[in-house]
């Protein structure tokens, strides 16, 4: 009872930020990211419905194989498929306490996003000396907005991932499976990045 | 009092109510040793009123930017009152609006566009969805469910961060050349995408508000699932918990769909592509260069999608904000709880499912239609349940007629009348007539002007001791409730006559040029602006009760009869803390919850109401000072 009684302004720290509440199974970065991933597919089944609307609606739409690099877009698919798999390998070492093989792969995993980017940045390029830009018609315009905004999600993974590689890797020392958790949100992220490429990749380049 | 129970304080019994006494000097006198710093913290200026991760306080910030942008959407409109009450007329302080706007204190029709648009923009994204959500929920949902903070304090700050910059987007955007966004809230192409830059503003400003909703409702969420406190079922969340909890869902999953479509805008205004252009459009005589084959109604489709659950964005919170007020001020539990949580989750799956009832007269086919006016009516079940609840929670009550609960009174017949107008808009045959009157202007307002601001009003006359330790005035309160009331149906119920009349909405001179409009116009306009203004006025006491209150708080001066629980009430924000709470830490130990929500007058009970976080009822307890007992309680418990 002394211990309630005494009335002091403390702080307390924020419930399951770590471990598992245990009737709902999840720490809160965890809930929270899977939200934030349903957000996501609203928006970018928002993108893919208007897609449809347009090429349905469309009296010519270009074949996409006919218009783009489509071996230079496996290549990226086989590419980010291989960044998936590093992020779980990174994950899984730092669950075994193995920061420095964790920061490897979390290494790789930049790595291949960077690659994918060049080569984005490759084809963007040819699409610009073909001169087809977005205004060209809708197909490139939703070519563009779609890839353009899949891109920025990728700069935006590797922007993170680069933070817990350098001067967030510091909580390691402090509270490794917080760090531990933090790799599995921002790998859950990244597969859905992923995930949108799979979609993106058929959608645009094969039909 | 009837039995003074005594607490062990160290070694020594005291009576409890001295020892509460000796509790709160104890409190002052350590703040005071701590300069005013709050829970022993050391954190800069900057880190505690700018940037702050105290959910409190953010919900404090959010309050304030959101009545603010209130008070400049409604003075727009009281501009756009003026010309509409009598067309062609100068008026002096038109002048404000600068040399383009106006000629000679005449408004421009361009510049009637301009605020048109505006005043939807800011009364909705940036005046209530902030003060509902961002205002209340953020301030309430944690206190509510005995919780330390939000689960992501920084992501709060974030979110009232880019809130705080959308705004100046939408603000600043009046200073683009050709003038801020005319294309009306809703932004139709192809209008929107020749229309000048101020509409690309608009859209930049409107992605920094879909970031800011976004963060904040994935918090919610998260929040009410994973912090809610021991013992806290979601049957025995208070109905205003579960009003946020499903508004957080509309926002997570309405808004991107806006986003994409703000994107897509965008590119359609910035890049020159045509998702929302169709082919062979001509402007002023000129054929557009753009590819062509895009789709308006794409935009449409896009847009109302996101704007029906909006109109649910907009109410959930201020139903939840009634519902607290009255089981408190009829000291009764809600009638039909269950049935109201159920109906709220129900609202929001069916609202993803209404959006095209917006769109019948785009030719969008029968078939469609028939699907959406279906869908109209099924949805319409659900606030009548959660309508009818309330209205039945009335019945037996000894109803404490204080301001709040005034507020909270009027919302029902109000949202009542917005309700069921809505009811002929949904259904295709009869929307043909009626779509894009007046009829739809004076519906909408209803649900949103009457109702949800009342309600919010209600909220603010409600939860202003919990805030600052001080009550606003109430005979004040009272004056600012009645001449709201009249002048507001003043307002907005001669726009049913106008509507029926078929006078279009988006007029620039209220219809005084057709022949059809001109005599309904010329009956009802005049007195509809004279009520506008009577309502500005209305505002002035409100506007002083509040700032007066707010200041004298902030200098310390708290209401020393108060108590920690004015209005006697069972939830927890009011119960487990002091009032004003603590700075930074909600509890000073975490709360746990051992009943429902609202246990006023339970039978066998000798106490008049039980709070949530109670394991027993307590002695029945003078009126005002409800924490006593409580903490005696729990603590003997211990």
């Amino acid at each position: 009872m002394d211990a309630h009684a005494s009335v002091g302004h403390a702080e307390l720290e924020i419930p399951y930020n770590v471990h598992p509440r245990p009737d709902t199974g999840v720490y809160n970065a965890k809930l929270g990211i899977w939200l934030f991933l349903a957000s996501e597919v609203m928006l970018f089944g928002a993108l893919f419905s208007s897609l449809i609307l347009l090429r349905t609606g469309a009296e010519t739409w270009p074949r996409g194989y006919e218009m783009l690099n489509v071996p230079l877009a496996t290549f990226n698919t086989f590419i980010l498929i291989v960044s998936s798999v590093t992020v779980v390998m990174a994950w899984s070492q730092l669950r075994l306490g193995n920061l420095k093989k964790g920061r490897i792969y979390i290494s790789a995993t930049i790595l291949c996003a960077l690659i994918f980017l060049v080569n984005k940045a490759f084809e963007y390029g040819h699409e610009f000396r073909e001169h087809n830009f977005p205004k060209t018609n809708n197909f490139f315009a939703i070519y563009f907005t779609l890839t353009g905004l899949h891109g920025l999600h990728i700069i935006g993974g590797v922007i993170v991932f680069l933070y817990f590689l350098g001067p967030g890797a510091k909580m390691w020392a402090r509270d490794p499976e917080r760090y531990t958790n933090r790799i599995e949100v921002v790998g859950l992220y990244w597969h859905f990045v992923d995930l949108v490429w799979i979609f993106l990749f058929p959608v645009l380049y094969l039909m | 009092m009837a039995l003074r129970r005594q607490i062990r304080v160290g070694s020594q019994w005291m009576y409890a109510d001295e020892a509460h006494k000796a509790l709160r000097e104890a409190l002052r006198v350590m703040e005071d040793e701590k300069g005013g710093e709050h829970g022993g913290h050391h954190l800069p200026w900057i880190r505690r009123y700018v940037f702050s991760t105290d959910h409190k306080w953010i919900g404090i910030q959010y309050g304030f930017t959101a009545l603010l942008f209130l008070l400049l959407g409604f003075c727009l409109m009281i501009l756009m009152r003026l010309q509409l009450g009598w067309p062609g007329t100068a008026f002096s302080v038109m002048k404000v609006l600068g040399e383009t706007r106006q000629s000679g204190g005449v408004l421009l029709p361009e510049a009637y566009n301009q605020l048109g648009a505006m005043h939807g923009t800011i009364m909705i994204f940036l005046g209530i969805v902030p003060l509902a959500v961002g205002a209340f929920g953020n301030y309430l949902v944690p206190l509510q469910i005995g919780a330390p903070d939000m689960a992501f304090p920084k992501l709060n700050m974030i979110s009232y961060w880019c809130y705080a910059p959308g705004g100046l987007i939408m603000l600043a955007s009046f200073f683009a050349p050709g003038g801020t966004a005319q294309s009306g809230w809703t932004s139709y192409p192809p209008l929107s995408v020749i229309a000048s830059q101020g509409q690309t503003w608009w859209l930049v400003g409107m992605v920094f508000l879909i970031t800011s909703s976004l963060l904040g409702s994935v918090n919610f969420i998260v929040t009410i699932v994973q912090l809610r406190a021991k013992g806290l079922s979601y049957m025995r969340f208070p109905f205003f918990v579960h009003a946020q909890f499903v508004t957080s869902f509309l926002l997570l999953l309405a808004f991107p769909p806006l986003e994409a479509a703000a994107v897509l805008q965008l590119m359609d205004r910035v890049a020159g592509t045509s998702f929302f252009m169709p082919s062979g459009l001509v402007v002023s005589g000129q054929a557009l260069t753009n590819a062509g084959g895009g789709n308006p109604l794409l935009w449409q489709h896009l847009f109302w999608f996101l704007a029906h659950p909006e109109v649910y964005v907009l109410i959930l919170p201020a139903m939840g904000i009634v519902a607290e007020i009255i089981a408190n001020g009829t000291r009764k539990p809600l009638w039909g709880y269950k049935s109201m949580v159920f109906a709220t989750v129900f609202l929001g799956f069916m609202s993803f499912v209404v959006w095209a009832h917006h769109m019948f007269l785009t030719g969008m086919g029968t078939t469609i239609s028939a699907f959406f006016q279906t869908t109209t009516m099924i949805i319409s079940i659900p606030s009548v349940i959660i309508l009818s609840s309330l209205f039945l929670s009335l019945w037996g009550g000894s109803i404490r007629f204080t301001t709040p609960m005034l507020f909270a009174l009027a919302f029902l017949p109000m949202f009542g009348i917005g309700g069921l107008t809505g009811l002929p808009l949904g259904l295709a045959a009869t929307d043909i007539h009626l779509h894009d009157t007046y009829y739809v202007i004076g519906h909408f307002h209803y649900v949103v002007a009457p109702g949800t601001i009342f309600a919010m009003f209600g909220g603010i006359y409600y939860w202003f001791p919990k805030a600052t330790g001080r009550k606003l005035h109430e005979g004040w309160g009272r004056v600012h409730f009645w001449i709201s009331f009249v002048c507001i149906n003043g307002i907005f119920f001669p726009m049913f006559a106008q509507g029926l009349a078929g006078v279009s909405r988006r007029l620039y001179d209220g219809g005084a040029q057709y022949a059809h409009a001109k005599q309904i116009a010329a009956q009802t306009n005049p007195f509809m602006s004279v009520c506008a203004i009577g309502l500005l006025v209305a505002q002035v006491p409100f506007i002083f009760n509040f700032l007066w209150n707010a200041i004298r708080a902030a200098l310390g001066h708290r209401d020393e009869g108060l108590g920690s629980n004015p209005w006697e009430a069972t939830t927890m924000e009011w119960a487990a803390t002091t009032s004003p709470p603590l700075a930074h830490g909600n509890f000073e130990v975490l709360p746990v919850v051992y009943r429902g929500p609202y246990e006023y007058n339970v039978p066998g009970e000798a106490a008049e109401f039980i709070p949530q976080h109670m394991p027993t009822a307590p002695e029945p307890a003078p009126r005002g000072g409800s924490l006593l007992p409580s903490t005696a309680v729990a603590m003997r418990e211990n």
